[in-house]
């Protein structure tokens, strides 16, 4: 579907004359302010009244296939994949559940701020692929940038709230560690070096945010009791959300589908 | 003035040189965008704090895009040199000066297109500048041959059709659907825009050859470029329905597909040599229709 934008579209006229470098449209490094935390008390769980939400996220109908990698332009990562590796865009589990899906509490938390955890999240570029392909963070956690393969990537994290960012790394070069300071679901990570590669991450304000694995189900712990807006997001079928109560020390269960 | 100037084939041979590697920039540009290369070297002016990076995946594309700029930058500086040292004309001079400007605008933009991640105003900017330097060299190969220093065969505008005018509004008009068709390639509006341009654009050109055909067919020199312009035009129509057609085929591929780079590349350059040839088409009208006015 073409994009309608009519602004945009007459931002065009000044380019026609080439004087678009005087217009100034906010470039894409620009980023969005977010609500001051600081005031907010800290967030804390009590585990005496801490419930949990789990459940899974079903796909209905015939699962799409996925196209397999073309790497032939760089043989060195070609070699990394003894098998054919296919796409992760849309991944179906045998029991027809949906992989990759990202599920966060939306809405109904009382607002708080959480403090980052010690531990970092982890990327990983191994045999030219983005490892996890999808994963949730915390505002200002460390997420740690690898390279695991013998060629350079650049990282580009394609951030909308958050300062976008495009870096070299070389070879099993040091890792690096960046930080997201605003909440942001969900952005992709992308390679221009090697185009097929995408990763998807969530930066959640709080701790409750999960994402599907090889068998479709998700789990949320340390819930404290109260009703909430769950969403799912999935990066290429789209949000979902849903409705549910965690009673004290309650375990509240919510199913999403997809598909036709 | 053309009296005053002698032809020099080494000047005209390097200028029909800086025109041929104008071209191939432009389809290595076309390259970057098309495989989604643009980011793949970070850093500018160097590539991976390097003259010369490792070439694999995209950052051949990208390096490589690079390097073909500099050659053109080097070119074009030569050829302003050579101009000033050796031209009668001013005006010829004063082209060669804002094409080395144009060239060196055209550098800063791509590096500002790398650095500030493809804002599409940046990035489209850069792209319709191409076209309009491309010209602007095909131009210069023009004034320096020695069919322009001949002189021109001047005949009366027709009343019945005049077409000084029109011949201005036709690469005005295509240097306006380059930059629709950029901006769309840089997603900054929708490729309808672009779309809806290619029937106004290609009619005033048919509409314009085919009064040439029609009413100075006699006259060698406008019948070859209308009939150039043509030719051109249609191959263009042909690619832009190729180029849209495959990228809906291939609207859920994970990567650039041959195919759809290929025929959107072909348009790309295609495109500068729709511009380049209604930018020629204009200045022989002009240089050989005497103006209604004075017949």
């Amino acid at each position: 579907m073409p994009e309608w934008n009519l602004k945009r579209f007459f931002g065009v006229a000044p380019l026609l004359l080439l004087a678009a470098c005087g217009s100034s449209p906010q470039p894409s490094t620009q980023t969005s302010s977010s609500a001051p935390a600081a005031n907010l008390p800290e967030g804390k769980v009590d585990p005496a009244t801490a419930g949990t939400i789990s459940g899974k996220v079903l796909f209905q109908g015939e699962a799409p296939v996925m196209p397999v990698i073309d790497m032939s332009s760089n043989p060195n990562c070609e070699r990394q994949h003894p098998t054919p590796f296919r796409a992760e865009t849309v991944v179906v589990n045998p029991n027809k559940t949906l992989r990759n899906v990202y599920i966060h509490i939306k809405d109904g938390l009382t607002p708080a701020r959480w403090a980052p955890p010690a531990q970092t999240a982890k990327l990983d570029q191994n045999g030219c692929v983005y490892a996890p392909h999808m994963q949730g963070i915390l505002e200002g956690q460390d997420l740690e940038i690898l390279n695991s393969d013998p060629v350079n990537h650049n990282v580009h994290a394609e951030c909308q709230k958050n300062p976008a960012w495009n870096e070299s790394q070389a070879p099993r070069a040091e890792h690096k560690f960046k930080k997201f300071s605003n909440e942001e679901t969900i952005f992709p990570f992308t390679c221009s070096v090697h185009p097929w590669m995408r990763a998807w991450i969530g930066v959640s304000k709080h701790p409750f945010f999960a994402v599907t694995g090889p068998d479709g189900s998700f789990r949320i712990e340390g819930v404290p009791p109260g009703t909430y807006t769950v969403e799912a997001i999935h990066e290429k079928l789209g949000a979902k959300e849903g409705k549910l109560t965690v009673a004290p020390s309650g375990a509240a269960t919510i199913e999403f589908t997809y598909g036709s | 003035m053309a009296a005053n100037s002698v032809y020099r084939p080494g000047l005209n041979r390097w200028s029909i040189l800086l025109s041929v590697c104008t071209l191939m920039l432009v389809v290595a540009g076309g390259l970057v965008t098309s495989r989604d290369a643009g980011l793949s070297v970070p850093d500018w002016p160097l590539s991976y704090g390097k003259l010369m990076p490792p070439m694999e995946g995209g950052i051949f594309y990208e390096h490589g895009h690079r390097m073909i700029a500099t050659m053109v930058g080097m070119f074009t500086i030569v050829s302003m040199v050579w101009l000033a040292r050796t031209e009668k004309r001013k005006w010829l001079r004063m082209l060669g000066v804002a094409a080395l400007l144009a060239v060196i605008t055209q550098g800063i933009l791509g590096g500002m297109t790398v650095l500030l991640l493809l804002p599409w105003w940046v990035s489209t900017s850069h792209a319709t500048l191409a076209q309009l330097f491309f010209s602007t060299t095909v131009a210069i190969s023009m004034f320096t041959s020695a069919w322009w220093l001949a002189g021109p065969t001047v005949t009366k505008e027709s009343v019945a059709a005049p077409i000084r005018r029109l011949s201005l509004l036709a690469p005005i008009l295509v240097v306006c659907q380059l930059a629709l068709g950029a901006a769309a390639r840089h997603k900054a509006i929708g490729s309808i825009y672009h779309i809806c341009g290619s029937p106004i654009v290609a009619g005033v050109i048919l509409w314009l050859c085919l009064r040439i055909s029609l009413h100075y067919s006699q006259h060698l020199e406008l019948r070859r470029a209308a009939l150039t312009l043509a030719g051109i035009t249609f191959s263009q129509v042909f690619l832009g329905i190729a180029a849209y057609m495959t990228r809906i085929a291939y609207a859920d591929a994970v990567q650039p597909m041959p195919l759809m780079v290929t025929f959107t590349v072909l348009h790309v350059a295609v495109g500068a040599l729709t511009l380049a040839s209604s930018v020629a088409l204009a200045i022989i009208v002009r240089r050989n229709l005497s103006p209604l006015e004075a017949a």
